[in-house]
């Protein structure tokens, strides 16, 4: 499902080069739940936004399925991310003037593919039923990101792209969010690469990978 | 699919700011009115001035006119008739109906070039009835409306002559009666008499016009551009550049609203970038839904402006009417191409707002985007540009003031002053804010003024407009103050005689002196006339004033060499008007070439005077050497010195005696007010401009100020979190930015007042020809700024009210990381 060849990437800034990624190979099956753990400042990240096509790496490839990340033009990876795959933020990123029902029904609609069978069990199996008609600003943090993880699935995606999701919860619903998760990319059978630097959370996914000083060890 | 869910997303921001969206909304509006309102004036007047210009010839036609003298005798058409020209006689004079001056034109129909127009405003059918006794008075419904007479109805002149029966017709300009030549000639009382002889094509074989005419006549060539359109022309480049100005003001607000828009929604962008939108489809759908907004903003805006020329129609009319002698119909017409320029207007100033917003979100890293500060950094580091930028448009005013001659560069040396006055703002802004951080000892005030430094990137847009708007209103109300003071004096010392009469004719003229001479309260009877040349190719009036001491002692001459009255009396010397001096560059003791029937009358210049509001240019000369040029030249007025007690009873017998109506006589203090009348009229519409484009700068203010003020709690929660109370923290609101505000009002002083130098002395030279004395209204400036004050006091109050009565919870979810 995606494949990330001797990926670099350096930060320059007039007073110094910082050099985040050395190198990195990594690769994730498809249906496969993947944690990326690491210190604070291991490039985990960086690897992520440039998976997603979000930041250019000064070198390597990434592979999507069969399609070459690295190299297109932005409305290339654009469309790639439209269409192959989910990202959640740590900062949720809800659209603030849309109703919760018109966020998570955002992406799927933009992809094309909105579905309103699958819309509703979204709905249910994240519990949002009574809020649909709210403001992300009326809602919790945890009500947020489950809203932020359906809006990501909700054009079933084959790859779950997930930056630190848990990284402003406490910890029940920190379990709670990645509990429904976990069985939301079970029911949609897409692969899940997760970065995080709680080990308890990255244990509860297939693998782990530890990125450490820019590379994989 | 994507775009049109993009644009329902974009435009949800508005749905959840209406403040915001209201402030877009006004700033686009106002533009558009105030731009749009002065175009529609401009238009209505030059729709006037082309249909005068194409009236049975006009400028419009080559014509053939006299060399010498006004008229042209009635045997010279035949003559050129005969000889192969295809000529064609008018006669042109104004006649006075219900004490309103009309001006009469007598045509030949059948001889008419077919491309002066005149088969259409008569008619085929009303041909024949035009020619036959008792014949027809063509003239302009709003003519015949301003006459309250209608169709069939015949009108007398004031004199007693009797015009043939009235037909309206609308093409037209107003304020003129057309009737057949003969009619005109015996109205006129000037039989076997032409003005001037229209030249259609010529085709066939025709005798040189020397052999016909001798040098008694000269061939004038069609003129695209009219003496009326020429000398209107700075009326109308004063109202765009008043109507550019207000424009801009509009899209500083558009700019501000725009700008906190793309700041607030940068997450948004991000997530949609994040869900797979590119940066080109999400710039197109920026775009798109900008022009949405203007196109709406900008329909209002032109309804707003269709008001706004109905309500300053009357003044704009009066003042050309009053100036120029222009006739402005006083319903407005306004044609499909003013719609669609309105609206162009509007879409592009918006686009022109958004252009940097739109390229930096084409530009800008879709991870940088997730920095909330991105924006304001981005701007911080313009300010060392808008510093630099400024710097350059100074060095371009001071160039272009000493190198430009043109008005157009007049008026760009004051675009370029305020643009660079205006991009300086925030520079100088932060330095006092920087400079106040610095000397302050307690903590809250130095927060204060680090707070204030902070803000100005988001408020820098509404003050540029602030300072704008009060620079334009010091200059524009310093001038025409200066103007009010100079123009009274003026007229005191123009105004030499007691009472002004004004005969019918030379019968009547002779009739009346002598009259006037038996009556021992007359002191001195003031003979003057009038005739009109042309100086290198400028009309010109050459003025016959009396040798009398009262003209000696009061005339506002400007500079004179020794003896200049006695030079002028004996006719080798003439006064000359300041502007036509500056049109001709002519100084003390050069020579001037009068062009006169008895042959040309060479001058010396012996003094310049000031002749405020006279589109022509004008020379003054001894009253019997200008007969003595002029011998066909009629007395066409008298001033009479009389003692000031003696004034009423000496009008009123004048009146019973020769049946002279108000339009021929009236005293001195009557032609003060109507004068004053006018110039008040004409500076009323730019008072009028003034007041909204200061309106529409202290909106801009408003606005900012709201739509920041909900930005603000980051900022001010942690202050309330350590012990400051909301009732605190809203006075340092309030204080902080009316520090700002009283700043760039201080700022707005010097500025305004090199504008208002700028428009005495640099466009009122270049559009009018004159130069008024420079004064400073300290209490005018004083005024002004207590209104500023006021504005930014309005302004704030809101949204510290709003602060001072926050809930607690409202500023504890600022820490609740929520956002």
């Amino acid at each position: 499902m995606l494949k990330v060849q001797n990926l670099t990437k350096t930060y320059r800034s007039t007073q110094e080069h910082v050099a985040v990624l050395r190198g990195v190979n990594l690769t994730v099956a498809a249906g496969e739940r993947v944690a990326l753990i690491g210190e604070s400042g291991s490039g985990k990240s960086t690897l992520l936004h440039l998976i997603a096509g979000l930041d250019h790496a000064d070198a390597g490839d990434i592979w999507l399925q069969d399609a070459r990340m690295t190299g297109l033009p932005d409305a290339g990876r654009a469309a790639l991310r439209c269409n192959l795959l989910g990202i959640v933020f740590q900062q949720f990123n809800l659209i603030p003037s849309l109703t919760i029902a018109d966020n998570l029904a955002f992406q799927a609609r933009i992809a094309g593919r909105h579905d309103p069978h699958w819309h509703d069990e979204l709905v249910d199996r994240l519990q949002l039923g009574n809020l649909l008609t709210r403001y992300p600003e009326q809602l919790s943090g945890g009500q947020q990101q489950k809203v932020a993880v359906g809006r990501a699935l909700a054009a079933r995606p084959p790859l779950l792209l997930a930056d630190e999701p848990t990284g402003n919860l406490d910890e029940n619903t920190a379990d709670q969010v990645l509990g429904l998760t976990r069985d939301l990319v079970a029911r949609t059978g897409c692969a899940f690469l997760m970065v995080t630097h709680s080990l308890r959370l990255a244990a509860t996914l297939d693998r782990e990978v530890r990125l450490s000083a820019g590379s994989i060890s | 699919m994507r775009a049109l869910w993009s644009l329902a997303v974009l435009l949800s921001h508005w749905r959840r700011h209406p403040a915001q969206l209201a402030t877009l909304l006004i700033g686009l509006i106002s533009a558009t009115a105030l731009w749009s309102g002065v175009q529609a004036l401009n238009q209505q007047a030059r729709n006037a001035y082309d249909q005068a210009a194409a009236l049975f010839g006009g400028a419009r036609t080559a014509m053939l006119v006299a060399q010498r003298g006004d008229v042209i005798p009635q045997r010279m058409f035949v003559d050129l008739r005969r000889a192969g020209w295809p000529v064609s006689p008018i006669l042109e004079g104004r006649i006075r109906i219900d004490g309103h001056s009309v001006r009469l034109i007598g045509i030949e129909p059948v001889t008419l070039p077919a491309k002066a127009g005149a088969i259409p405003a008569i008619g085929r059918a009303t041909l024949q009835s035009f020619l036959a006794p008792p014949g027809l008075a063509l003239l302009a419904p709003e003519t015949a409306s301003e006459l309250h007479a209608v169709d069939g109805a015949a009108l007398r002149s004031d004199d007693g002559t009797s015009l043939p029966p009235l037909k309206s017709r609308p093409q037209l300009a107003p304020g003129v009666i057309v009737v057949d030549i003969g009619q005109a000639q015996r109205i006129l009382r000037q039989p076997n008499e032409i003005s001037r002889l229209l030249v259609g094509d010529v085709k066939g074989k025709h005798l040189p016009l020397a052999t016909v005419a001798g040098d008694a006549l000269r061939l004038v060539a069609p003129n695209a551009e009219t003496d009326l359109e020429r000398l209107t022309d700075s009326f109308h480049l004063n109202l765009t550049a008043f109507g550019l100005l207000s424009f801009l003001v509009g899209l500083f607000i558009v700019n501000s609203a725009i700008g906190l828009a793309f700041e607030q929604r940068l997450p948004t962008i991000r997530t949609l970038r994040a869900c797979g939108i590119s940066a080109r489809l999400l710039s197109g759908t920026l775009l798109a839904e900008l022009v949405l907004l203007a196109l709406v903003s900008g329909l209002i805006g032109l309804i707003c402006g269709y008001l706004i020329a109905s309500a300053l129609l009357p003044n704009v009319a009066i003042s050309l009417r009053g100036l120029y002698g222009a006739d402005i119909p006083g319903q407005l017409t306004l044609r499909p191409e003013w719609w669609a320029a309105g609206l162009a207007m509007s879409v592009l100033g918006a686009a022109a707002a958004a252009a940097l917003g739109l390229l930096r979100v084409a530009r800008l890293p879709v991870l940088a985007a997730a920095q909330p500060s991105a924006w304001r950094q981005a701007q911080q580091r313009r300010l060392t540009l808008q510093g630099a930028a400024a710097v350059v448009l100074f060095c371009v005013a001071a160039g272009l003031l000493r190198f430009g001659e043109s008005l157009i560069s007049g008026f760009a040396v004051l675009a370029a002053l305020m643009l660079g006055a205006a991009l300086a703002l925030p520079v100088l802004l932060g330095f006092v804010l920087a400079l106040g951080e610095r000397t302050s000892r307690r903590p809250v005030v130095e927060w204060v003024w680090a707070d204030a430094r902070q803000q100005l990137s988001g408020l820098s847009l509404a003050l540029m407009a602030l300072l704008l708007a009060l620079s334009v209103n010091i200059g524009v109300g310093t001038m025409v103050e200066t103007f009010s003071k100079t123009f009274t004096t003026w007229l005191d010392g123009r105004l030499t005689a007691d009472i002004y009469v004004r005969p019918i004719d030379a019968g009547q003229a002779h009739t009346i002196e002598s009259w006037l001479r038996k009556r021992p309260d007359v002191k001195a009877i003031l003979p003057g006339a009038r005739a009109d040349v042309r100086i290198a190719g400028q009309p010109v009036e050459v003025l016959g004033l009396a040798d009398d001491d009262a003209y000696r002692a009061r005339w506002p001459l400007l500079q004179s060499s020794a003896n200049a009255w006695n030079e002028v009396r004996k006719g080798s010397g003439v006064l000359i008007s300041e502007q036509l001096a500056r049109r001709l560059k002519l100084g003390l003791g050069d020579r001037v070439i009068i062009p006169a029937p008895a042959g040309d009358w060479p001058a010396v210049i012996v003094g310049f005077y000031a002749d405020y509001g006279n589109p022509k240019g004008q020379l003054g000369v001894d009253i019997n050497v200008l007969k003595a040029r002029f011998p066909k030249m009629t007395q066409s007025r008298f001033g009479l010195r009389v003692a000031p007690e003696q004034v009423a009873p000496l009008i009123e017998a004048m009146r019973s005696a020769f049946y002279l109506d108000s339009s021929r006589l009236s005293d001195q203090s009557t032609l003060k007010a109507e004068s004053t009348r006018i110039f008040n009229r004409t500076f009323a519409v730019t008072a009028a401009l003034n007041t909204f484009t200061l309106g529409v700068a202290g909106i801009a203010l408003l606005t900012s100020l709201l739509t920041l003020s909900a930005s603000r709690l980051p900022q001010l929660a942690p202050l309330w979190a350590i012990g400051l109370t909301r009732r605190r923290l809203a006075v340092l609101e309030l204080f902080k930015t009316l520090s700002i505000a009283l700043i760039t009002a201080l700022l707005a002083i010097p500025l305004g007042l090199v504008v208002a130098w700028c428009l005495i002395a640099v466009v009122n030279v270049r559009s009018f020809g004159w130069r008024l004395p420079f004064h400073v209204f300290p209490q005018s400036l004083i005024e002004l700024l207590g209104v500023a004050m006021l504005a930014a006091l309005l302004a704030m109050l809101a949204p510290a009210i709003r602060l001072w009565r926050m809930q607690p919870a409202r500023l504890l979810r600022i820490f609740a990381d929520e956002r």
